[in-house]
C-alpha cells in the first residue's frame, strides 16, 4: 500500500531533485560549493528567527537566505578578504547565532530534522510551497539560460557585449538561495550541497552540451531520492542521509564506467 | 578615406588605495587604425584596456565613444572549467548579438573551421586564442580590443595572428587596440604604438618610438636595438600551430 506520506515525501523530494540539477550544475562550474553551505546555515539562522519571531518559518528561511545572497554580492567586490574567508564568516557566525536564538525559543522543535531533513513528515502545505518555488525557479532558467551560461564562461566578456553582469550573478545567487530554503525539509541543512553538486559531477562525463549536463544531473538528482526513499522504506534508515548516500553510490558508479570506458577507447 | 574618431580617452587616470597606476593618458583610435600599448608587466596596460571597455571606472578623466560604437573584445585568456562541456559552436552563439549564420565565417576567417564542434576545454592555446578572436568577430565589431593575443602560441604563430589581425583590419575596416609587451612582432602591422609605464612614456609611428630614448630606457638599449630591426628571414611562414604553410613573405 503508498500512504499518502510516501507520496507526499516522493513529490517534495523529485521536484527539489529537477531543479537541483540545473541549478547544481552552475554551483560545480563556478565553484560555489562553499557558498551553498554557507547559504545552508543561513537557513538555521532564518528558521530561527521565525521561530522567536512567530512568523511563517518558509518565509523567514528564504529571506534570510536572500538576504545573505545580497551580502556576499556586496561584499564579494571589496578586495581586503578573499571569498573564501568571508564565506566561513557567514556561514559559522549564522549557523552559531541560529542555535543560540533557538535557545530562547521554548518550542519543541526537532533540531535534527533541520539538521538532517525529514522527508517523511512532508504536509500538503510543503508541497504547495516547494511546487511554487519549483515553478519560479524553472521559469527563470528557462528564460535567463544563455545569459547565465553567458557569465559563467566569461564575466567581463559578457559586460563588454552588453550584459548586466551583476544582474544576472545576483539572480543565480537567489535562485540558488530558494532552492536552499526549500530543500532543507528534503535532505536538512548539512547535506543540501550534496543534492547541488554530486548529481551534475556525475552528469558531467555523460554531457556534451550544458544542457544535456543539466537534465541528466536532474534525472541523477530524482534517481537518488526514490533509491534512498526505497531504502528508508526497507531498512528504517534515515531518509535525508540515504537520499545522499544513493546519489554518492551513482557517483561512484558513474566513475567506474568512465574508467572502463577510457580503458577500452 | 573616411577616419573617423571611434573612441578617445582624455586624462585618464587611475588609483588604488592610494596607488597611481594610471596618470593622465590621453589617445584616441580611429576607423581602421592599429594602435599598440605596449609596457613592462604592471605598466597598467590591461588597467587602461579595462577603462576603454567600460569594466573600469577611471578615478579622472574620461574616455568619449562614438555613438552606438560596437566593440570586440578579446580577453586576455579563458579559463575554461573542465567541469562545463561546452563546443566551440555553442560558445560562440552565446555571444550577446551573434548571428548564427555568420558562426561558420568567422571561424573561416580566423582559420578555426575545424574546431567547430570541438569541446571548448580540450582546445590548445593557439587554438583558443583563435576561437576568442572568432567570439569577438561575430559581434561585427568597429573596434577591436585584442589583450595580448598573442599569448600561449609560438613566435612564428604569433607572426600569422599578427598578419591575421591586419587582415581583419582590412576586411572590416575597424579600428583595433592591440595590448603586447613586445614591440617587434607587432610594429608592421600597427600604426601608432602607445609606450605606456603609468604615464605614457612615448608615443607616434613604430620606428619612431623604437628609436625614443624614453622606449630604449624602458626596455633597455641592447634588448630594444635587437627587438626594434628585427625582420624575419624565413622564406616559408607558419600557421598557428607552428605547421609550414605556403605563402610568400615579405623580407
Amino acid at each position: 500500500m503508498m500512504s499518502d506520506f510516501i507520496v507526499r515525501a516522493l513529490l517534495a523530494g523529485v521536484l527539489v531533485a529537477l531543479i537541483a540539477g540545473p541549478l547544481g550544475c552552475f554551483v560545480v562550474w563556478r565553484r560555489m560549493s562553499y557558498f551553498g553551505d554557507t547559504l545552508a546555515h543561513s537557513a538555521l539562522f532564518g528558521l530561527a528567527l521565525g521561530l522567536l519571531l512567530d512568523i511563517s518559518l518558509e518565509l523567514a528561511v528564504i529571506f534570510a537566505c536572500l538576504v545573505l545572497a545580497i551580502i556576499l554580492v556586496l561584499l564579494e567586490n571589496r578586495r581586503e578578504l578573499s571569498t573564501d574567508t568571508i564565506l566561513g564568516i557567514l556561514a559559522h557566525s549564522s549557523l552559531a547565532l541560529g542555535l543560540v536564538i533557538m535557545s530562547f525559543t521554548d518550542n519543541q522543535l526537532n533540531l535534527m530534522a533541520y539538521l538532517f531533513g525529514d522527508l517523511l513528515t512532508a504536509s500538503n502545505r510543503d508541497i504547495a510551497w516547494i511546487g511554487a518555488v519549483v515553478i519560479v525557479v524553472l521559469g527563470i532558467l528557462f528564460t535567463q539560460w544563455n545569459r547565465l551560461l553567458t557569465i559563467t564562461l566569461h564575466e567581463e566578456l559578457a559586460h563588454v557585449e552588453g550584459l548586466n553582469v551583476i544582474r544576472v550573478r545576483l539572480l543565480l545567487m537567489l535562485l540558488i538561495a530558494l532552492i536552499v530554503a526549500v530543500s532543507m525539509k528534503v535532505i536538512g541543512i548539512l547535506l543540501i550541497t550534496s543534492l547541488l553538486i554530486i548529481p551534475p559531477a556525475c552528469a558531467r562525463m555523460f554531457s556534451k552540451t550544458p544542457e544535456s549536463m543539466a537534465a541528466i544531473a536532474s534525472l541523477i538528482g530524482c534517481v537518488s531520492v526514490c533509491g534512498g526513499m526505497t531504502a528508508s522504506w526497507f531498512w528504517d534508515t534515515p531518509t535525508g542521509p540515504s537520499i545522499v548516500v544513493t546519489a554518492s553510490l551513482l557517483f561512484v558508479f558513474s566513475r567506474l564506467l568512465g574508467l572502463n570506458a577510457g580503458a577500452a577507447g | 578615406m573616411n577616419t573617423e574618431t571611434l573612441i578617445s580617452a582624455r586624462g585618464i587616470s587611475l588609483q588604488f588605495d592610494q596607488r597611481q597606476v594610471l596618470h593622465d593618458i590621453s589617445f584616441s583610435i580611429a576607423q581602421r587604425q592599429i594602435v599598440t600599448l605596449i609596457g613592462p608587466n604592471g605598466a597598467g596596460k590591461t588597467s587602461l584596456v579595462k577603462i576603454v571597455l567600460g569594466l573600469t571606472k577611471p578615478t579622472f578623466g574620461q574616455v568619449a565613444r562614438k555613438s552606438g560604437l560596437r566593440v570586440g573584445y578579446m580577453p586576455q585568456r579563458l579559463q575554461v572549467e573542465q567541469s562545463m562541456p561546452v563546443s566551440v559552436e555553442r560558445f560562440l552563439k552565446l555571444a550577446v548579438n551573434a548571428r548564427s549564420s555568420e558562426i561558420d565565417r568567422v571561424l573561416k576567417e580566423v582559420g578555426a573551421e575545424d574546431l567547430k564542434d570541438s569541446q571548448l576545454y580540450s582546445l590548445s592555446g593557439g587554438e583558443l586564442q583563435r576561437v576568442l578572436l572568432a567570439r569577438a568577430l561575430i559581434q561585427d565589431p568597429q573596434l577591436l580590443v585584442l589583450d595580448e593575443p598573442a599569448q600561449g602560441v609560438d613566435v612564428n604563430g604569433q607572426a600569422e595572428l599578427y598578419r591575421l589581425i591586419d587582415d581583419i583590419r582590412d576586411f572590416h575596416n575597424c579600428g583595433i587596440l592591440l595590448v603586447s609587451h613586445d614591440l617587434h612582432l607587432v610594429m608592421a602591422a600597427t600604426d601608432e604604438v602607445i609606450c605606456l609605464n603609468q604615464h605614457v612614456c612615448c608615443h607616434g609611428h613604430p620606428e619612431q618610438v623604437s628609436n625614443d630614448p624614453a622606449y630604449l630606457e624602458l626596455f633597455g638599449k641592447k634588448d630594444a636595438e635587437t627587438l626594434a630591426v628585427y625582420t624575419h628571414q624565413h622564406n616559408h611562414s607558419h600557421d598557428l600551430h607552428g605547421e609550414i604553410v605556403d605563402g610568400e613573405h615579405d623580407v
